[in-house]
């Protein structure tokens, strides 16, 4: 069982990552995440955050080192369990929606992880409540606005009760009200949150902790407002203050 | 369900049935009434069926019962034969009717429906997720071959006094280029899609949500359509004239 303390802490230990083409995208990643922490993941193109990403449910599996999340190591028969505990909302709404309805899309995670079919209908309503598109359950996800869509492709993984949620870019693409609402949204989440971003301002205004990642390694780790404050590091990592 | 039935029924009226084929047409009408469709739309959409009828048009000449006519092209002497008309006439209402049958199943329900329905109907479950997909990701699909075919236009400018477009060889190999950049793009996002899915705990089978009993209304109304249909195939094989 996984104990309240530990839950939705995450722990990352010397994580090395080649893809199988030899690009060694990650050479000894450490990083520890507390339970309920909002952290931004920023850093140049490249640098290895959406590798990192993938790693946090076992979609890649380390080359060296090990993850662990709530106290489970991502590995073997953990992943299951791993993959209810971390939610992954993929950049591109067109990729994580994928089936005819909007309410297919957000029980599937529910549906495969084998909860019951009227415990499935609740979390339904409750994640699409959470996200603000309740009522759009029998929507097509083609139908729907690009940020109507991301909202939805957040739900898909609130309904599967995960302890951290994991985004990779989730402004990109956003008009200034979608954003606002995608920031109200990231703001009032008790789960852990990693937040893989270019969008500085957003990390000013919703994530206290910042790490920034380049070739494959950590090269900064503290409050966001003192690393948003210096200039020579940003520089040097391809990045700008808000 | 009834659409299949009904369309096979059309497909098993004997030749020169028209009474049969107008009692259909009738009813199909009705069916579009209710269901608030303006009538032109159906008929416009059935044009779909019109390659099948052209198919249909060599009948017309090489059945060779009772000629009516003939009609000398250089070297071909064509003769029209009532029989073969009769079969062409035929053809062409029978396929007409039974698009606007699937039009009219198309145009009122829901897609997601649709597959509700195949899955009930013991359509193996990888299939029904195939059309699933296919569905959703074909706009997705016809949205970037848009944004690209736009990137070109973009780039197709003529320099003043300089023929532009270049060959038929060249235009070619952009096209291809083009086609082939929208098969890895699709290929990329079906490892994106696929990586989302076992995100989500997909682990290899489809699992799917109970679905809506079928209400007696439903089981009624299916009774009561596959029972006229019946009836009307015996009244068109039996009484009703035909060739």
């Amino acid at each position: 069982m996984i104990d309240a303390i530990a839950r939705g802490a995450v722990e990352i230990q010397h994580l090395h990552y080649a893809y199988p083409d030899g690009f060694e995208a990650l050479k000894g990643v450490d990083l520890r995440i507390g339970g309920g922490e909002k952290v931004a993941l920023v850093g140049p193109n490249g640098a290895g955050k959406s590798t990192l990403l993938l790693h946090l449910n076992g979609i890649n599996r380390p080359g060296h080192g090990t993850v662990t999340i709530g106290g489970m190591a991502v590995e073997g028969a953990n992943v299951r369990r791993i993959r209810a505990e971390v939610g992954l909302v993929f950049q591109d709404p067109d990729d994580q929606l994928f089936s005819p309805t909007v309410l297919d899309d957000v029980a599937f995670g529910p549906l495969h992880m084998g909860v019951s079919h009227d415990e499935i209908h609740r979390r339904v309503e409750h994640a699409l409540d959470a996200v603000g598109m309740a009522g759009f359950e029998r929507r097509l996800p083609s139908h729907l606005s690009i940020g109507q869509r991301k909202r939805v492709a957040l739900a898909t993984v609130l309904s599967m009760d995960p302890s951290v949620l994991v985004f990779d870019e989730p402004s990109a693409g956003l008009d200034p009200r979608g954003r606002r609402q995608l920031i109200e949204l990231l703001k009032g989440l008790t789960q852990t949150v990693v937040v893989a971003t270019h969008d500085m301002r957003l990390v000013a205004e919703v994530l206290p902790r910042t790490v920034i990642m380049d070739g494959g390694v950590v090269v900064a780790d503290g409050p966001s407002a003192e690393i948003l404050a210096d200039d020579a590091l940003l520089e040097r990592h391809g990045l700008e203050r808000p | 369900m009834l659409a299949v039935a009904v369309i096979l029924a059309i497909a098993l009226l004997p030749v020169g049935s028209y009474l049969a084929l107008a009692v259909v047409l009738i009813a199909l009408t009705a069916g579009s009434l209710v269901a608030r469709l303006g009538p032109l739309r159906l008929v416009r959409g059935a044009f779909v069926a019109a390659p099948f009828m052209l198919v249909a048009v060599p009948l017309v000449f090489v059945r060779t019962g009772d000629p009516l006519g003939s009609v000398d092209l250089g070297p071909l002497n064509l003769t029209f034969s009532g029989e073969g008309l009769r079969i062409f006439t035929t053809i062409a209402l029978k396929s007409w009717l039974s698009v606007q049958v699937a039009l009219l199943l198309t145009f009122t329900t829901p897609f997601h429906d649709l597959l509700d329905a195949l899955r009930e109907l013991r359509l193996p479950r990888i299939l029904v997720a195939i059309i699933g997909f296919m569905y959703r990701y074909l706009a997705v699909l016809g949205e970037e071959a848009q944004r690209l075919m736009r990137a070109r236009a973009a780039r197709s400018a003529v320099a003043e006094g300089v023929a532009g477009g270049g060959t038929i060889a060249w235009r070619a190999r952009v096209t291809g280029n083009m086609v082939g950049s929208l098969f890895l793009r699709s290929y990329e996002r079906s490892e994106r899609i696929y990586a989302a899915m076992q995100a989500r705990g997909f682990e290899g089978t489809f699992r799917h949500m109970e679905l809506r009993p079928i209400r007696r209304v439903e089981w009624v109304a299916l009774g009561i359509g596959l029972a006229s249909l019946s009836v009307l195939l015996l009244a068109a094989h039996v009484w009703l004239p035909h060739a």
